[in-house]
């Protein structure tokens, strides 16, 4: 209970400082508000209830004794799309201290004590925050950051000079969501300054390549969830996305540097670092997303995939025996029930451009319901069948032996977001926010672990501010993440991905200034 | 001055010449009448070549035709007086197109393209001449390299074509240089490094001379602003400032005044006039209430630039999205971006409606109805959207064959053709133009034949700079009112003839193709003169 009190007193210190909420006697309201919700008073809820922002009719207020909530507008405008989430949290109840979800207060804590400021800091300046004299102090400051603030403002074209003016703004501000924009040729703060002169000077210059995978975009091919909703059937979707970029990126492109990070929600975001993947030109950057791209949209296409030419291209052909093939047949076969009903194999057949093959498949499966299969699953046995028909001796059509990879390529491959690609200046959020519809954090993923990365277990805030609560105050000085769940993934972001990114600039900062140097030298003496 | 100069096919006189890589101006003496003249003849190959992309031609079409514009444009009976004005025309034009984004871009564009099309057809030797021109520092991968690559390299041209005899000859460069062998998956890639085949060596090439080019027009630019305006202000500068109006297409930013467009008859408009991309996106948001992004900007500026307001437009995607998604969320997330597309919000761009080879250019994904309809739609699907638009028959067979061989464009032309029983001669280059084109045949055809003396009587002179876009114009109409199918509407003739102006007419009238040039123009100037005549408005000015 004290721990309790210490940590809510602090926050609302720090609230009234940085000019937060304001209620008419907030410090008294909250305290109250904590008390009763320790001990499961409905009665007292009603006094919070009082300084609690407006609820939209219709909208539930505070939802169950057990799991009282503070109803921010956020999160009342995201009712309708979480209750899966809700529930799923419902299912599980722990005895919690701290309010489900998301809650503006609670993030102004998460950033005053767990956000990784320092971190991003020295991510972002890509070295050139330290002494050596080939730095580039303003490279930090010409960055874009935008924040959406509370009741969706949303802030464009915000810089810092330095760590300690980041820090100071987002903890002030208390963004729900940071996004980080690209570099540009100046401050973008003072953008106006510069398009007097005419000759259109402010433009982005750098950028990390970036890729987003969404979940949504795969509704088509999924059965357990759609729209928002994950779930731990359709998520090796994305396990897959991560594995066959990832392979591709490194080995193809050559890129070292790539951070994954969970988008919070339904997705992976990808953050590909290394100097060349920053300087690409939208072009290149274009060319790259086209190089993933197999899967071709459009609601009124029937094959989606198209596999010409006699051969693969070996980024194809690699992506699909090391991971397309294996996932789909023993994972999302059967875990997404693709050959279970009428409606599902029909989509299936769809692709097989032979009619009289599909229709002979179709009046198999119709016929037999359950008759000859037994035991195994009904999935699996009519993808052999299929196959067996479609690669057997008789199919000497090329297209129709194709027809296997290309239904394969159609239920796993990778959907990218293409636009967010293939500009410079597309924003992404920040990693290490948190997703204000979920309350979970973006974590960084793995790429060699990331078959046991579970969306269901990344730590919401929360959770996050129960356990700094239940680890109390053993030292100050340590950092307080530490004794978090978010240790884990912090730790992983230094060490698998900033430390040796901050390591390749530094030397490609000495190797350039040396070259420079050599170069003046040579000049003087000739 | 650099010219390159390649071998020449002895045996085949009508080879062309050698390509230069234009590094520096040519200190030559050019009459003033040729400066303009080359330069025309010159953007005739460009625009041909813009037509030719935004049909999608392929690339072997695409060398044929650039050649024959080539031979029709450009030759001249002296050959060093050919490779002048090769060099000339390509001089004037950067001056011409370097002054804005928009003009350098798809100047660099339509140039890049042009060389490509011109180097393939070079012979090998003159292409490594070229090659060791741009002074790549490539080097041929070693024998021992390649053995150790060589499956691969043969995998990735299984994979990309039937033909490709063994190629032995492979360059390794970075990726970053041939981003369209990339974008293809036409290279074999490894650790950032593209393996480029001999007979691939045009897009390392054509990178690097647009990157050269892409630069040297940044520089022009400097220079134009900063002396060469105001120092030739009368002499270069008005035939510059005239030779870049004429080509860029007509300007469907801002909707006409008379064809603004109310509320409550966009069901109607969308049925008679709406092109298939707009008609099925229009279907499609009355039926699910809601588009995805791509969607709502084709859409969207589409109604922006046939004439909806943005008060209108507002409570046009409200009363479907609410019914999805509410008003107070559609207040929230929705408005805003429709407000932008107006140039209310952000940096307030007035945006401007999507041209054709945009659309047909797009990729649609999960969940997107925007694109070509002729382009992203499989053959039933398109078949059935235009049997509800009352297509069938021959029409439809062939529409679905334009279709088949990648006509888009075409296409459309015809669908517009069978759904109206109208010809359109100059094919459709922009949804706003089907529907202008609707909307002028329905609307204005009772007052057509009184305005057409009109014209010729009461037209007053007017200034140089106008003339030279209004000289000349063509009106396309359709047989059914009963005149010829191009109608000239001759104006009292300029102060000063201008030849940009003229020439472009004659193109115009030569090749029957010139609605997105001539059209807008002309419709407008009777527009104008259709509503001065019957005393709707009083505008000064006229």
């Amino acid at each position: 209970m004290m721990m309790m009190w210490s940590v809510v007193t602090g926050l609302k210190r720090r609230s009234h400082m940085y000019g937060g909420p304001t209620h008419q006697s907030p410090f008294l309201d909250r305290i109250c508000f904590l008390r009763s919700i320790q001990e499961g008073e409905k009665g007292n809820t009603a006094i919070f209830g009082v300084a609690s922002p407006p609820l939209a009719a219709g909208q539930p207020t505070l939802t169950s004794s057990l799991f009282p909530r503070i109803m921010t507008k956020e999160e009342t405008s995201a009712e309708r799309d979480d209750m899966q989430i809700d529930r799923r949290e419902l299912e599980h109840p722990q005895v919690s201290t701290i309010p489900r979800g998301f809650n503006a207060d609670y993030l102004k804590l998460y950033y005053g004590k767990l956000f990784p400021h320092a971190d991003i800091y020295r991510w972002l300046s890509y070295g050139n925050d330290g002494k050596h004299p080939a730095c580039d102090h303003s490279y930090f400051g010409r960055r874009e950051f935008s924040f959406t603030l509370e009741n969706d403002i949303y802030v464009r074209f915000q810089s810092f000079n330095n760590a300690v003016d980041m820090e100071n703004s987002i903890r002030e501000k208390c963004p729900y969501k940071i996004d980080i924009g690209p570099v540009y040729s100046v401050d973008p703060a003072k953008r106006h300054a510069y398009s007097q002169s005419g000759n259109n000077v402010f433009a982005p210059v750098e950028r990390e390549l970036i890729f987003d995978i969404d979940m949504s975009d795969y509704d088509d091919v999924r059965y357990c969830c759609s729209g928002a909703d994950v779930c731990l059937n359709c998520w090796p979707l994305m396990t897959i996305a991560i594995k066959v970029l990832d392979t591709a990126l490194r080995d193809d492109f050559g890129f070292n540097h790539i951070l994954w990070v969970y988008s919070g929600r339904r997705g992976v975001h990808c953050w590909v670092c290394d100097g060349r993947a920053r300087r690409l030109s939208n072009e290149q950057r274009a060319a790259i997303a086209d190089y993933f791209r197999v899967y071709k949209g459009g609601e009124n296409y029937v094959k989606k995939v198209n596999l010409a030419g006699a051969v693969l291209h070996p980024f194809l052909a690699r992506s699909y025996t090391d991971v397309l093939k294996g996932f789909f047949e023993g994972r999302l076969l059967a875990s997404q029930n693709l050959f279970a009903s009428t409606e599902r194999f029909q989509k299936i057949l769809e692709i097989i451009p032979d009619e009289s093959i599909a229709s002979e498949l179709l009046d198999k499966w119709q016929g037999n319901r359950r008759s000859s299969i037994s035991k195994e699953d009904v999935n699996v046995v009519r993808w052999e069948q299929l196959k067996h028909v479609l690669q057997s001796g008789k199919q000497k059509a090329q297209g129709l032996r194709r027809c296997v990879e290309e239904i394969i390529f159609t239920y796993t491959y990778p959907r990218l977001d293409m636009e967010v690609s293939k500009h410079m200046n597309h924003l992404l959020k920040a990693p290490f926010c948190v997703h204000p519809k979920t309350g979970r954090v973006c974590v960084p993923i793995d790429p060699n672990n990331c078959d046991s990365f579970d969306p269901t277990t990344v730590p919401t805030l929360s959770q996050l501010l129960e356990e700094l609560n239940m680890s109390g105050m053993r030292s100050e000085s340590e950092d307080e993440w530490e004794r978090t769940s978010l240790g884990e993934s912090i730790k992983f972001f230094r060490s698998s991905f900033l430390s040796p990114l901050l390591k390749s600039c530094k030397e490609e900062m000495e190797s350039l200034y040396n070259s420079k140097v050599k170069q003046s030298k040579n000049a003087l003496n000739w | 001055m650099e010219i390159v100069r390649s071998q020449r096919k002895p045996a085949d006189a009508a080879v062309a010449p050698a390509l230069s890589l234009y590094r520096s101006a040519p200190a030559l003496e050019v009459r003033l009448e040729d400066f303009e003249l080359y330069a025309i003849d010159r953007l005739r190959v460009l625009q041909g070549i813009s037509d030719g992309l935004s049909r999608g031609k392929k690339p072997e079409e695409m060398e044929k035709l650039v050649s024959e514009l080539w031979r029709a444009q450009m030759r001249h009976q002296d050959p060093s007086e050919e490779m002048n004005k090769d060099i000339i025309s390509h001089f004037v034009l950067r001056l011409v197109y370097c002054r804005t984004e928009d003009l350098r871009k798809w100047f660099l564009s339509m140039e890049t393209s042009l060389f490509r099309y011109r180097f393939r057809l070079e012979s090998p030797e003159s292409q490594r001449l070229l090659m060791s021109e741009f002074q790549l520092p490539y080097k041929a991968i070693s024998h021992a390299e390649f053995e150790t690559v060589k499956d691969k390299l043969n995998q990735v041209a299984r994979s990309t074509g039937p033909s490709s005899n063994a190629e032995t000859l492979f360059f390794k460069v970075p990726f970053e240089e041939v981003p369209e062998l990339v974008a293809g998956r036409r290279v074999f890639m490894l650790k950032g490094f593209a393996y480029v085949a001999m007979n691939q060596v045009v897009s390392l090439v054509a990178t690097q001379f647009r990157s050269n080019l892409s630069k040297a027009l940044v520089l022009t630019n400097r220079k134009w602003t900063s002396t060469i305006r105001d120092k030739e202000k009368n002499r270069l500068t008005p035939i510059v400032e005239a030779l870049s109006t004429g080509y860029l297409g007509p300007d469907y930013s801002q909707p006409k005044e008379f064809s603004e467009i109310a509320l409550k008859d966009i069901d109607q408009l969308a049925s008679t006039s709406f092109p298939l991309c707009m008609r099925h996106l229009f279907d499609k948001l009355r039926e699910t209430h809601h588009l995805k992004h791509g969607g709502r900007m084709q859409l969207g500026l589409f109604l922006k630039g046939v004439g909806l307001k943005l008060e209108d437009a507002l409570a046009f995607w409200k009363s479907e999205f609410s019914q999805k998604v509410g008003a107070e969320r559609f207040d929230k997330e929705y408005s805003y971006s429709i407000r932008h597309n107006y140039g209310k919000e952000g940096k307030r761009t007035d945006y401007t409606p999507y041209a054709c080879h945009k659309i047909i250019s797009s990729t649609p994904s999960v969940g997107d109805h925007h694109g070509c309809p002729y382009r992203h739609f499989s053959e039933e699907n398109l078949k059935a959207a235009l049997g509800k638009m009352g297509v069938g028959g021959r029409s439809l067979d062939d529409i679905l064959d334009k279709v088949r061989s990648r006509h888009y464009q075409v296409a459309c032309t015809l669908t517009f053709e069978a759904v109206h029983a109208a010809s359109c001669d100059s094919g459709i280059n922009h949804p706003n133009q089907f529907h202008s084109l609707v909307e002028f045949d329905e609307v204005k055809r009772s007052c057509r034949k009184r305005l057409d003396g009109h014209n010729r009587r009461r037209r007053k002179p007017r200034s140089a700079a106008a003339a030279s876009t209004a000289s000349a114009c063509l009106l396309p109409l359709p047989p059914a009112s009963g005149f010829s199918m191009y109608l000239l509407t001759s104006l009292s003739p300029p102060a000063q003839p201008n030849l940009a102006g003229i020439a472009r007419a004659e193109k115009d009238a030569r090749e029957q193709r010139s609605f997105s040039h001539g059209y807008e123009e002309g419709e407008a100037a009777f527009c104008r003169t259709a509503t001065e005549q019957c005393g709707v408005v009083d505008r000064p000015g006229f």
